[in-house]
């Protein structure tokens, strides 16, 4: 059961290696959003400090909504989808080990290059801390629910944009307590406890869930 | 073992494309499947498969639903679609390795080896298959053939591309396979002579299904 985790995890790390440059382009897809920000409202420290919590996820949202349309889109139109489903393994196994491959090359870079977000912005060190933290936490969340998402609209015309239409409402939990507790780490006195506590409860949620709810749902668009 | 198909029926939107399909196919039994374009011979074969789920009848295998049995029926299937399931961007033992490991039996490389020289690849093992041609990349999905396990081989159209050579090589691994005990459901126009068992013929045209057209 674990072997074919593995298997699919290293096929789609190597399939990544060998087509760079689509890990690139999220990850710098994330980094110019966020830089037009104080371009367009300006570059005092107080606005910057104010908007940078929002910024970033919204940033994340968008590179990870960005990213969903190739999550299942190439397995599916070369036939090795196909294979999956009918392989003597589950399939929400398989479907987890691509997703948690997914969130490897698009969410884990965003957390890493949070610090240099945390610079344009002239976050506290702290900041920068819990910001990554949050970060680690949540776009696992954002890409379990894409896969969902993806999985549903797989085959569909027009189904990048649609992906879009479907995630982004239910991002919104993630981008609430996630921004929340960037802003509260810059206010004296506060516990940004809560917040992690609510993230990581959707993390479990999402893990729990979403594997079964993708794998259904890939059976379904395969039909 | 055998695979019995009661009452089937498939209706696409409005269309009805068979209804009231039975047939048995037992060990060392190959069928070939007939129809015009659009008769439904490739629905047929993924509701077989369980990838399609038909609108009324059973498919048993062993006496039991597939759909009670997924990962036991699964282990004994081996599906051949229209598209080849390779990745691109894989070299062909790489991509032989990957789909051998994911039907869950770990295979010495050398094994892999021998199939890929056996189906025609030799030389092209470290090959991208973005670089070989069609023929060669229905190769690559055909190599599964020679290290399945598998019992029942379920392929759709599973000479297309190929020339001349590798359709006779093709013919003979599937004999090959109703010989030793094996069950194999396709849809050709290509004959495929056995050296021994049984060829059943089903034609899925205009619902004149010929269930005991045995020959």
């Amino acid at each position: 059961m674990f072997s074919a985790f593995w298997i699919l995890l290293k096929r789609d790390l190597l399939l990544a290696l060998r087509r760079r440059s689509e890990i690139f382009t999220v990850l710098f897809f994330f980094l110019i959003v966020i830089s037009l920000f104080p371009l367009g409202v300006g570059s005092e420290d107080a606005t910057l400090k104010k908007i940078a919590p929002g910024v970033v996820w919204i940033a994340a949202l968008l590179a990870s909504t960005l990213a969903l349309d190739r999550l299942f889109s190439n397995d599916y139109l070369d036939g090795t989808l196909e294979q999956l489903t009918l392989a003597p393994q589950s399939l929400s196994i398989m479907v987890f080990a691509k997703m948690i491959a997914h969130w490897l090359l698009t969410g884990l870079p965003l957390v890493i290059v949070a610090p240099l977000v945390g610079l344009f912005y002239h976050l506290p060190t702290d900041t920068i801390g819990v910001m990554m933290l949050v970060l680690l936490l949540g776009t696992p969340v954002l890409s379990m629910i894409g896969a969902i998402a993806a999985a549903l609209t797989l085959g569909l015309r027009g189904g990048g944009v649609l992906v879009s239409l479907l995630v982004l409402p239910l991002y919104i939990p993630v981008l609430v307590y996630g921004s929340g507790a960037i802003s509260t780490s810059m206010v004296e006195g506060l516990s940004i406890q809560p917040y992690l506590l609510l993230l990581s409860a959707f993390m479990l949620l999402a893990l729990i869930f979403s594997p079964w709810a993708t794998a259904s749902a890939l059976k379904i668009s395969l039909e | 073992m055998s695979l019995d198909v009661k009452n089937l029926q498939c209706i696409r939107g409005d269309r009805e494309l068979f209804t009231g399909l039975s047939f048995k196919l037992e060990e060392n039994q190959l069928m070939m499947l007939e129809g015009e374009n659009g008769s439904g011979k490739t629905t047929l074969l993924r509701a077989l498969c369980g990838l399609y789920m038909q609108d009324e009848g059973d498919i048993l295998w062993d006496g039991l639903s597939i759909k009670k049995q997924d990962e036991e029926y699964r282990k004994q299937l081996l599906y051949l679609g229209h598209l080849n399931g390779i990745k691109a961007d894989l070299t062909v033992l790489e991509n032989l390795r990957i789909n051998s490991a994911l039907l869950g039996d770990v295979i010495p490389i050398n094994i892999l080896m021998d199939a890929l020289d056996t189906i025609g690849l030799y030389a092209f093992e470290d090959f991208p298959t973005s670089q070989l041609s069609q023929g060669q990349k229905r190769r690559v999905a055909l190599a599964r053939l020679l290290i399945s396990k598998a019992k029942l081989w379920i392929l759709d159209e599973p000479f297309v591309a190929l020339d001349i050579a590798a359709v006779e090589l093709l013919q003979s691994i599937i004999a090959n396979h109703v010989d030793n005990g094996g069950m194999v459901i396709l849809t050709t126009h290509q004959e495929v002579p056995l050296t021994s068992g049984k060829i059943k013929r089903l034609s899925l045209n205009k619902q004149l299904l010929n269930n005991d057209g045995d020959s």
